[in-house]
């Protein structure tokens, strides 16, 4: 069923709605507690691999009502006006929206809509937060944790089939994301980042919507088959992750794949000038490790992320 | 006077990225001024430009005391400038949650980085900063409170107010913010427009500046008294939002004087022009901040008054 999150009027003869499709078991199967999953995505507007998963999650269930045995409420669009307009924030505002939870029903249009998504996700037993990196960036499937709350997150992040978990440091600034704020009024939220911006990455996609049906049938919400899920890599120390920054300013091509294995000082790509014809940089692997973030948009600063390296020692430790 | 490039990058086919400072007077590092840091900043970079200018002069009179350097950076961001845009013309981040940067990090942290270097020494920090929504400010200096502000040397400008106002998670990444970790007295610094020009609050931020800069034996200024400041806290300020959206019609200016009850804005349906909301004064106060779009969202902060003493209604 269709249902209104939030509406809000805007100057000129439209109404801005914030919308989710709840699904719940055929009403004679009813029985005693049911969990409740909220799947999340489109918080940024020109991220849209979640497109795909919110579909493809509402398909298979419309396909098969009788295997449903608890509630899942799918929210595809956060922020409508951004995905309708290829806009990244909150159109107008030039706000990120994830950095306005839990907002403020007394606040402003962007706050009031936010504390309207928070009010409405309150109770579910875990939240999936699906995220799409940026238009520069392309992300092997992974999940990303506060470390303030890994105990309770990284057990359910282990079902969702996903390659990577990434634990990371708490920072004040993170404290206003919609993750954050559930996770602190005890909803287990989970970030998903996966593919890249402005695309839809179906092998991707079908990945996480299997762990997402493993991880409902662990809570009890899906009686159907599921598949086991693969084993991911945990990293918890900040120094398992090497940074390249592209150290001119130049078009980047790369010369290795996504999820490759690479050894120290092999080549993963080139700054070039164009107009010179010439190789501004050459771009080597400082360790040994398997590429996970890859850059996707040519044209780079000198700071522009190329690329995140997974030492070699992480995943013998993962095993 | 000495201009020096502060901080540089190249680009692919743009010209090189320069932020450029102008230094007056030898000695400590004693006031930093920074104008625009996003893309829409023209008021703060107009302000700065009269700074220079002013400064010019006075050093040429020997007016600025021996012993102390004053360093003006008009921009940290003449990229977003030229193409209108108001942050960072590739990923839009904003240099202004940068700081304090991270010289091996991602461009705009680089940039936040090699201009935090240069500029984090100094005693004295003021930047001229803008707010996110589109209005106009009666001038003031705002600080945050973070456990490291001192309100009665903000009052020295002589500005109308001085603002209080709570830390927020993002503030941390904030100039301000970094500068008084670093030690520097900071204060920002609010005129009244942004994306276009008001003189008369520039000069205001001026004469304000240099008042401070002479309290504190820094230059020779014998200029205007300015104003005892009122210290008010952002919360206590009354808020008059919209119920509905439309045409935005604003009926009185920032710093008038108002009194309960009073119409300060309609607004207006779109396509057949009939009233759908008299926004009315909810106390007896003075315009402290107003909105300037000719359209407006539901439950938008459009006014913000300063109760005058006393007479508060609610
Ligand atoms: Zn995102």
């Amino acid at each position: 069923m269709i249902e209104t999150v939030a509406t809000v009027g805007l100057p000129v003869d439209e109404t801005l709605t914030i919308r989710k499709n709840r699904l719940q078991p055929q009403e004679n199967i009813l029985t005693g507690e049911k969990k409740r999953i909220s799947i999340v995505t489109g918080i940024h507007g020109d991220e849209l691999e979640g497109q795909y998963v919110c579909f493809e999650v509402a398909r298979r269930i419309r396909e098969h009502r009788e295997l449903l045995t608890g509630t899942v409420d799918i929210y595809p669009a956060m922020n409508p006006l951004g995905i309708d307009s290829i806009t990244r924030g909150i159109p107008a505002f030039d706000l990120d929206m994830n950095r306005l939870f839990p907002g403020n029903r007394e606040g402003d249009m962007t706050e009031y809509v936010a504390a309207k998504i928070i009010e409405d996700i309150e109770g579910s037993d875990v939240c999936i937060d699906i995220h799409a990196s940026n238009i520069f960036l392309t992300e092997i499937p992974q999940i990303r944790i506060n470390e303030l709350h890994k105990e309770k997150l990284i057990p359910l992040a282990m079902q969702t089939n996903v390659d990577f978990i990434w634990v990371h440091g708490a920072s004040t600034v993170l404290e206003s994301t919609l993750a954050h704020s559930l996770n602190s009024r005890d909803v287990p939220t989970l970030v998903v980042e996966m593919g890249v911006g402005m695309r839809i990455t179906r092998s991707y996609c079908e990945q996480l919507i299997d762990g997402i049906f493993h991880l409902m049938a662990q809570m009890g919400i899906w009686k159907g088959e599921t598949k086991e899920p693969r084993r991911p890599i945990i990293s918890q120390n900040p120094d398992d992750v090497s940074y390249l920054n592209a150290t001119t300013a130049g078009v980047f091509i790369p010369h290795v794949k996504h999820w490759e294995m690479l050894k120290q000082g092999d080549l993963i790509g080139w700054i070039i000038d164009p107009l010179g014809g010439e190789v501004l940089d050459e771009i080597l692997s400082p360790v040994n490790g398997i590429l996970f973030t890859i850059r996707e948009y040519p044209v780079v600063d000198a700071g522009s992320l190329v690329g995140r390296l997974l030492r070699e020692e992480t995943l013998k430790e993962g095993k | 006077m000495r201009k020096k490039t502060i901080y540089e990058c190249k680009a692919l086919y743009r010209d090189v990225f320069r932020v450029t400072g102008y230094e007056f007077g030898e000695g400590e590092k004693s006031v930093c001024v920074v104008g625009s840091i996003r893309g829409n900043e023209i008021q703060q970079l107009y302000t700065c430009s009269q700074f220079v200018k002013r400064l010019k002069q006075m050093e040429a009179e020997g007016k600025i005391k021996e012993g102390h350097q004053i360093l003006v950076v008009p921009s940290v961001n003449p990229y977003s400038m030229n193409i209108k845009k108001r942050f960072w013309p590739t990923d839009n981040t904003d240099i202004n949650r940068m700081f304090p940067g991270y010289d091996l990090g991602e461009t705009t942290q680089r940039i936040a980085a090699g201009v935090f270097d240069v500029i984090k020494d100094y005693k004295y920090g003021m930047q001229f900063a803008s707010f996110y929504m589109p209005g106009k400010f009666t001038p003031h200096v705002r600080m945050m409170k973070a456990g490291y502000e001192d309100v009665e040397m903000a009052k020295e400008f002589g500005m109308p107010y001085v603002v209080l106002r709570n830390t927020r998670p993002y503030d941390t990444t904030t100039l301000n913010y970094n500068w008084q970790i670093w030690e520097t007295k900071a204060f920002s610094i609010y005129t009244t427009s942004t994306a276009e020009i008001d003189k008369e609050s520039a000069g205001m931020a001026i004469r304000s500046i240099l008042t401070f800069l002479s309290k504190e034996g820094i230059v020779d200024y014998r200029g205007h008294d300015g104003y005892i400041s009122q210290v008010v806290e952002d919360t206590q300020m009354a808020a008059v939002r919209t119920k509905t959206a439309g045409l935005f019609e604003s009926l009185v200016k920032v710093g008038e004087e108002v009194e309960a009850g009073q119409i300060l804005a309609l607004v207006t349906d779109p396509y057949e022009g009939e009233v759908l909301e008299e926004l009315r004064a909810p106390v007896d106060g003075i315009v402290f901040f107003a909105h300037n779009d000719p359209l407006t969202y539901a439950s938008t902060a459009v006014f913000k008054l300063v109760v005058r003493e006393g007479k508060g209604l609610l």
